[in-house]
């Protein structure tokens, strides 16, 4: 596609993170949580949208901050920024559910490793303002728990057969378990991003 | 209540449970460094490294702040990421120090492994596992040991294929991700060992 050398609206920086830069299909950030809460429909949207919560308030954070923060120790400063808004996520997860809390376990606090978060405030929050760092959080946030979600669909309706919980292809349905064990993840996760090459690699051979 | 001896320990982290295949943790560095053999026992060398390092000091984190005195759990996340981070740093500058050569080996990877969740990950699991000190530190090798692994079987296999012939959309990650697949597949044959 052609760029267009202007500044971005705030609409674009919001849908670029969604589908153009998916930070899981395209960049491949964030891999770790993506392979193992996938399991089912419900872990990946809660480990979506906690990650996007985090994302938007440390990026609009960060960005507030950014004249403040000294060169040298920012990435520190990040991180602890990060860390903090993921100990408030913990506790209200902990609270709203204890049941969501078990199954999810440490990768809840690991979103404080997740990649994304850290990227996105290094290479969007330290240099934009609020509103537009917010956006574009948002954006990337939403294009996570986007992807988490297309491999959790797969993984939960042919592993065990059901859709958040709730059976679906009947009885007479024989689950594939390899899907919701490790070795699933990765099978999924690769032929996703096999079809997504595929769909560019399409779209470049038609411009030519 | 499950085996707590130290060789039951160390297999689990290391094989059953291993960081990388079956708990997926450190994947980016997994897909990352797994290019070349070499690199590949370098970055596991120092994650093993690493790894006892802030095994150590999450412990003594945990000890601090679960004393009546202090009773301050919420402050263990900032606490751990905070201590993994200047332990890297301070790794960094003692290895520059004392042995140049291994510094220019470790090249990057040394300050990456901040950001590897398998370091931070072994910090939150040894906590909710309970382990005392020595306990901490067998899960600690262990746990590096079962990353290098894992990182060593992906970089021979990666190295094989750069000679195979694919077609030019598999290439890349989606490759190297059936691949872990598969690996991953082979390591769930360990779990029925000890349990």
């Amino acid at each position: 596609m052609a760029e267009t050398p202007q500044t971005p609206s705030d609409l674009s920086t919001f849908l670029r993170g969604l589908w153009r830069e998916n930070p899981v299909f395209v960049m491949t950030l964030g891999m770790c949580p993506t392979l193992a809460v996938t399991n089912t429909v419900l872990n990946c949207l809660a480990m979506g949208l906690a990650a996007t919560f985090v994302l938007i308030c440390s990026s609009a954070l960060v960005s507030l901050l950014r004249n403040f923060i000294p060169k040298q120790v920012r990435i520190a400063t990040y991180i602890v920024i990060i860390a903090t808004f993921v100990t408030v996520v913990d506790y209200a997860i902990q609270a709203i559910s204890l049941e969501l809390y078990a199954s999810l376990g440490a990768f809840i606090q690991l979103i404080v490793v997740n990649c994304i978060i850290l990227g996105r405030a290094e290479a969007f929050a330290s240099r934009n303002g609020v509103w537009k760092s917010a956006l574009d959080a948002a954006g990337m946030g939403l294009g996570f728990t986007f992807a988490l979600f297309c491999l959790g669909v797969v993984r939960e309706l042919l592993g065990s057969g059901s859709l958040m919980g709730i059976p679906v292809l009947g009885s007479r349905f024989e689950p594939w378990s390899i899907l919701i064990l490790p070795p699933g993840g990765f099978f999924v996760l690769g032929m996703w991003l096999l079809i997504f090459s595929v769909i560019r690699q399409r779209a470049r051979a038609r411009e030519t | 209540m499950e085996d707590v001896s130290l060789p039951t320990i160390f297999i689990n982290a290391c094989l059953i449970n291993n960081f990388v295949l079956s708990m997926f943790l450190g994947i980016c560095p997994f897909l990352g460094v797994s290019g070349k053999r070499e690199t590949a026992v370098r970055m596991g060398l120092a994650v093993i490294f690493v790894m006892m390092v802030s095994s150590i000091c999450a412990y003594g984190i945990n000890a601090v702040l679960d004393h009546p005195s202090v009773n301050a759990p919420y402050l263990k996340l900032i606490c751990y990421i905070a201590v993994i981070a200047s332990a890297v740093q301070l790794v960094e500058m003692f290895i520059k120090k004392t042995s140049p050569a291994l510094f220019k080996a470790l090249g990057i990877y040394l300050p990456l492994i901040t950001t590897n969740c398998a370091i931070l990950g072994l910090a939150l699991f040894q906590t909710s596992k309970g382990y005392n000190f020595l306990q901490c530190l067998v899960y600690a090798v262990g746990g590096g040991a079962g990353f290098t692994l894992a990182l060593v079987i992906m970089s021979g296999l990666r190295e094989e294929l750069e000679l195979a012939d694919v077609p030019d959309v598999v290439k890349g990650t989606a490759l190297t991700l059936m691949l872990a697949g598969i690996l991953s597949l082979a390591f769930m044959g360990f779990a029925g060992l000890g349990g």
